[in-house]
């Protein structure tokens, strides 16, 4: 018996889904009595992974881009090798991706979302969000083996400083009829998956033509950027960036909305950030009702200067 | 060529999410069916190759009678035949299997699911699917082009855009982007009298085990009220953000 997390990297480096699901498999290892052990894949150095729990890492060399068939095979070779009754995966599109493969490898039970630990062990039961982050359910897992993808953001990270050993480990080879031709992705911007804020505009700004509001706030706060869907639909900005019930789920630490109104399919695919912020000049804007802080005010007037104080705040600590 | 579109069948996305029976049923009062909206982008993709290519789409829901109005809808914006598995959804494992069966008797050459559905958010259906059948699949897709026996399929990733080819059959997780917004069908008469007369059948299941189900239902718990800054006061708010709320 184990718990099997599967910490993500990029470029051979762990990320920080990485750390979070060996945090929330720790502490489903505790309650079961039992280690965390991590697959990773082109992981040259994974001691940081014994900062948050793991024991043991099996890491496995695989040549060429990310395929979700033979990633998903290797980690249910890993998961047979190590015993595992408990996987933890990330909601990264990729572990999304691979996860339901893997689910039908092990004949598991794969639940998505999952933002709390097992509310109890036997019946085998978690916490995840439904309905867009409207809801939530309690649901009971049934089969032997039990996947947990763990919702972005949910648990954070838990230090737990353990002994870790890194093994090579050689699945059985499976081959793939999907053929990467090309990744086109910017290297130099965070995502909305992975970052800790979001500054997101709406229709009230006007046109695609102050956008370098939204870009200047984002870039002094480290964030990624977004949109909502009217100004996606209306190609101001890539539909990438839509965030909302139809578009990307946001569970950042921050989510600041400027010239968003609110609408209730926007609200449920923000709804899991910890800290809302609305700046928007029109006070019966729905989004009021939803945020933790807020501006009644002209975005073109609040924004430069937001930026310019946040600027001086970030100088100063 | 033969396609299945899997139509999932949701609640509007403007409705109120309550619960009745002591929280462990979804309250359907008031509440209107609308196709996933995932799976709506699919479908209308589908079309297009039925105008493009010969193609033959076919939409498939696993669920009671009252999902019926739901595949009448997706057999009034073009597709030709709708299939109901006749059992209540309980959760992906039942619902890919239940579908996998209907595959093998059929031969499709493509899947399309939507990627994920809006009301229990699995987002594992059509994965599951290629699993059991050892299939090529292709999730968050936002792009597909066929070309004879091959397929060209975007895969949206955390942060850009992967391309890739693979071969039939192949099954495709969807979304905005594998059409537009703007291209979605709207049924017209013509389409809704038609839909009438065409095929609706109605199997049973084979009686495929979930491997997991909802028990408890349980709404968000109400937020405070939002603090509000003046908007000459922007100072105000970064303190907010720093020493109280501890994001910045």
């Amino acid at each position: 018996m184990s718990v099997l997390v599967y910490a993500e990297s990029e470029g051979g480096q762990l990320k920080k889904v990485a750390f979070e699901v060996a945090s929330y498999g720790k502490a489903v290892a505790d309650q079961m009595g039992t280690e965390v052990i991590a697959v990773t894949f082109n992981v040259a150095d994974a001691d940081a992974l014994g900062n948050y729990g793991v024991s043991k890492v099996m890491n496995i060399t695989v040549d060429g881009n990310f395929d979700a068939k033979i990633y998903a095979s290797g980690i249910q070779q890993a998961a047979s090798e190590a015993a595992a009754t408990v996987v933890v995966v990330s909601s990264s599109a990729d572990s999304r991706y691979l996860t339901p493969l893997l689910a039908i490898g092990l004949e598991a039970g794969y639940v998505t979302n999952v933002v709390a630990t097992p509310s109890s062990l036997s019946p085998f039961t978690v916490k995840r969000s439904a309905f867009t982050n409207k809801a939530f359910t309690q649901t009971e897992i049934s089969s032997e083996i039990k996947i947990i993808g763990v919702s972005n953001n949910a648990f954070g990270l838990v230090e737990n400083t353990t002994a870790c050993t890194i093994e090579d480990f050689t699945p059985g080879i499976t081959t793939s009829a999907i053929t990467v031709e090309s990744v086109d992705k910017a290297t130099d911007k965070v995502t909305i998956a992975d970052a800790e804020v979001v500054v997101s505009g709406g229709r009230g700004l006007k046109g695609p033509e102050n956008w370098h509001l939204i870009e200047e706030l984002a870039s002094t706060l480290g964030a990624a950027t977004a949109c909502s869907k009217p100004v996606s639909d209306m190609g101001w900005r890539p539909h990438s960036e839509h965030v909302g019930q139809t578009g990307k789920p946001v569970a950042s630490n921050l989510y600041i909305a400027i010239g968003v109104s609110g609408a209730i399919q926007h609200l449920a695919g923000i709804n899991s950030s910890k800290v809302k912020v609305v700046i928007n000049n029109d006070p019966e804007a729905p989004f009021f009702k939803a945020a933790d802080y807020g501006i009644v005010g002209d975005a073109f007037e609040v924004v430069p200067e937001l930026i310019e104080k946040l600027k001086a705040f970030k100088a100063q600590v | 060529m033969k396609v299945l579109v899997c139509i999932s069948h949701v609640p509007d996305t403007t409705s109120k999410i309550n619960f009745v029976e002591n929280d462990s049923k979804f309250d359907t009062a008031g509440v209107q069916y609308i196709i996933n909206p995932n799976d709506e982008f699919g479908l209308t993709r589908a079309m297009w190759l039925k105008e493009k290519e010969v193609a033959e789409v076919d939409v498939i829901n696993v669920g009671g009678v009252e999902t019926e109005p739901t595949l009448r809808k997706a057999l009034a914006i073009g597709a030709d035949k709708a299939i109901r598995v006749n059992t209540e959804a309980i959760d992906a494992t039942q619902v890919a299997k239940e579908i996998v069966a209907v595959i093998q008797n059929n031969s499709y050459d493509l899947i399309i699911a939507g990627r994920e559905s809006i009301d229990y958010n699995g987002g594992m259906v059509p994965g599951m699917i290629a699993a059991m059948l050892d299939i090529s699949y292709v999730n968050n897709c936002v792009g597909l082009e066929i070309d004879g026996d091959k397929a060209t399929a975007i895969r949206e990733i955390d942060g850009g855009k992967e391309t890739v080819t693979t071969n039939f059959p192949l099954v495709i997780g969807g979304q905005k982007g594998l059409v537009e917004e703007s291209d979605l069908k709207i049924p017209n008469m013509r389409g809704i009298m038609m839909a009438r007369k065409k095929p609706l059948e109605v199997i049973e299941p084979n009686g495929a085990a979930a491997s997991s189900t909802t028990i408890k239902f349980e709404k968000l718990v109400p937020k405070g009220e939002v603090k509000l800054v003046d908007a000459d006061n922007v100072d105000q708010l970064i303190e907010l953000l720093h020493n109280e709320a501890k994001v910045i």
